[in-house]
């Protein structure tokens, strides 16, 4: 619990004349679970394809597990060990929930086209290993029993979990969660604060954005708040929880 | 159980291979006409499956995959024909053809690698017809592809003496040069449908796959969209480049008016038709569009003669029209296709419920 995984540096983004994010820096510490809050528009999500790579910030930069992020470059951010879910899920409907999976080992695998025509003994090999590990990953996240449905017809608390499950595909080091509990209800949020929990105790820092402050303050190691792109505070949620700026920002001052 | 299995698919295979085989021989009881629609069928199927790769498991909507059709088949006729007076085997043309489409394909690919649906449409349509009026225009200054009279005289497929045109007698049988064509192509159509079949269930197809189903998300977990997009036009567009000389050497004959817009369009229509994605529906759409209007084109003049005792409608509008009928009724009560993959055929009937 000391040596920081990723630190933003005064990371800026806006569109047209809404600041975005104004130099939002903040640390988050190996094998953690980083909270981070703040009414809807804060920047949360934006401050999340920054780092992935979905967006080029417009000032100051991350640097990740020691060397620095490329901007604009997602298949390298997941290739670093980072990976992500979306607020609004986005599996890949007309594919299998394994395959969703399977997909996801992309990043961690290198048969190419020669290999796939010419099945040779290096391809199948690793392809059978695809296949075990995404059946692996589908039994961690207890939808095993789906594998062979196609994502779309998961039901909601299943799709999340399955793109939990695709993310962790790519053998991440930091896990970023853009608001898993939404729309859930109160036992499946408590299911799924379960698997987070447990995806921690398994070794991976875990970024979460969440509005559910129950969840957060009962999950998270330390929290960030946002609010109109500014960073507020980053402590630990006890601390948080009492601060003024913070109680403002969501009652509106 | 397993045995009885194994028994009836060996049983399914012999007597598939069976009709195969004698297909074009029972075809040439109408004419060696219906033997040169068949090659023309499984060629289709060729391109058809090429195009699949692209539009099918990527879903890259290219409307101008017979730009590289065009490709292959002048490589062949500029180096096997009195044109040049080149006269190079096929393992050599082949090959470049293949590489010069493939290059075409990336060539094409690469501008548009931010573009989707509609605009990616609209920009490969252009690609398609630029190719085709370069080769209209190229006969001046220097008369590289003989413009719109096209290239006469070209070579047809050889091995060493053995020749594909004219007839031939092997084992006591004489088979005409369409025959030969057919196995020939026969042969091809089975190698693409191998390697359709192994990419579609491999880590490259799947991130194909992942990229037609959403792109962001395929970013996020680490695919390299631009490459892999990339690939996939190299793929498809190398595979209409081996169909282009293939189809060069069967016709003896290229002119540019064979690659216009409606050549992609009926491709596109053959993937579209039979079931997007789904490697039995594109062979069955191939199959249909090409030899429906062959049918409707030797059999509506007869049956207007029969049934009216003169002629009241052209048969060659006619075909059209009822070409066109039938695409538009099949896309109303068939819109997966007339034999989509089993995941669509289910998503369908669940969304009927």
């Amino acid at each position: 619990m000391s040596a920081v995984l990723l630190e933003a540096k005064t990371v800026a983004k806006h569109f047209g004349g809404v600041k975005a994010l104004r130099d939002v820096s903040l640390s988050i510490r190996h094998g953690e679970i980083y909270g981070l809050i703040g009414p809807n528009g804060a920047g949360k999500t934006t401050f999340f394809n920054c780092m992935t790579g979905l967006y080029v910030p417009d000032g100051g930069g991350f640097v990740f597990d020691g060397a620095p992020l490329m901007a604009d470059a997602p298949d390298q951010a997941a290739a670093r060990g980072i990976a992500r879910t979306f607020q609004n899920i986005r599996l890949f409907g007309n594919m299998t929930a394994l395959e969703n999976v399977m997909v996801g080992r992309h990043v961690r695998t290198k048969a190419g086209v020669l290999g796939a025509m010419f099945q040779n003994a290096a391809t199948k090999t690793e392809e059978a290993a695809i296949r075990q590990r995404a059946i692996d990953l589908l039994h961690y996240v207890r939808i095993e029993e789906r594998a062979d449905d196609l994502a779309r017809n998961l039901s909601y608390g299943d799709q999340r979990r399955l793109e939990i499950a695709r993310a962790l595909a790519t053998d991440p080091k930091l896990l970023c969660l853009d608001e898993p509990a939404a729309g859930m209800n109160a036992t499946e949020t408590e299911q799924l604060r379960d698997l987070i929990d447990g995806i921690r105790r398994d070794g991976t820092t875990i970024l979460l954005i969440e509005h559910d402050v129950k969840l957060v303050m009962g999950l998270c190691d330390r929290v960030a708040v946002l609010d109109y792109g500014a960073l507020v505070i980053e402590d630990a949620p006890a601390v948080v929880q009492k601060d003024q700026r913070v109680i403002e920002a969501y009652l509106g001052a | 159980m397993k045995n009885s299995r194994f028994f009836r698919s060996t049983v399914g295979i012999g007597l598939m291979a069976g009709a195969l085989i004698a297909l074009p021989f029972v075809a040439a009881l109408g004419g060696q006409a219906w033997v040169r629609i068949l090659d023309f069928a499984i060629l289709y199927v060729f391109l058809a499956l090429g195009l699949n790769i692209v539009v099918g498991l990527a879903g890259l909507l290219d409307l101008g995959y017979i730009a590289f059709y065009a490709v292959g088949a002048y490589t062949w006729a500029l180096l096997a024909s009195p044109h040049f007076g080149l006269h190079w085997p096929i393992w050599a043309i082949l090959p470049i053809g293949a590489g010069l489409a493939c290059f075409a394909g990336v060539l094409l690919g690469s501008p548009t690698l931010k573009l989707r649906g509609d605009y990616l449409a609209i920009v490969t349509l252009g690609f398609g017809e630029i190719v085709r009026i370069f080769l209209n225009n190229l006969n001046a200054p220097i008369n590289v592809t003989n413009g719109p009279q096209g290239i006469t005289l070209i070579d047809p497929v050889s091995f060493g003496a053995f020749k594909f045109s004219g007839v031939t007698q092997i084992l006591g049988v004489s088979v005409s040069g369409p025959q030969k064509y057919y196995f020939l192509l026969i042969a091809l159509a089975m190698l693409v449908i191998v390697i359709n079949l192994r990419l579609q269930n491999s880590r490259i197809g799947r991130a194909w796959q992942a990229i037609r189903e959403d792109e962001v998300a395929a970013k996020a977990i680490g695919i390299n969209t631009r490459n892999l997009k990339l690939l996939a036009f190299a793929m498809g567009a190398s595979f209409g480049g081996i169909a282009g000389g293939i189809f060069s050497a069967m016709q003896g004959f290229v002119s540019p008016e064979s690659f216009s817009l409606i050549e992609s369009i009926m491709i596109l229509a053959m993937v579209v038709l039979g079931g997007m994605g789904h490697i039995p529906g594109v062979i069955l759409g191939a199959v249909l569009l090409t030899v429906l209007p062959e049918v409707l084109r030797y059999g509506v003049g007869p049956l207007q003669m029969a049934l009216f005792g003169k002629m009241l409608v052209d048969p060659e509008s006619l075909r059209m029209l009822v070409f066109g009928l039938a695409l538009v009724l099949v896309m109303r009560f068939k819109p997966a296709g007339l034999w989509p993959s089993p995941e669509r055929q289910r998503e369908l009937a669940e969304a009927k419920q």
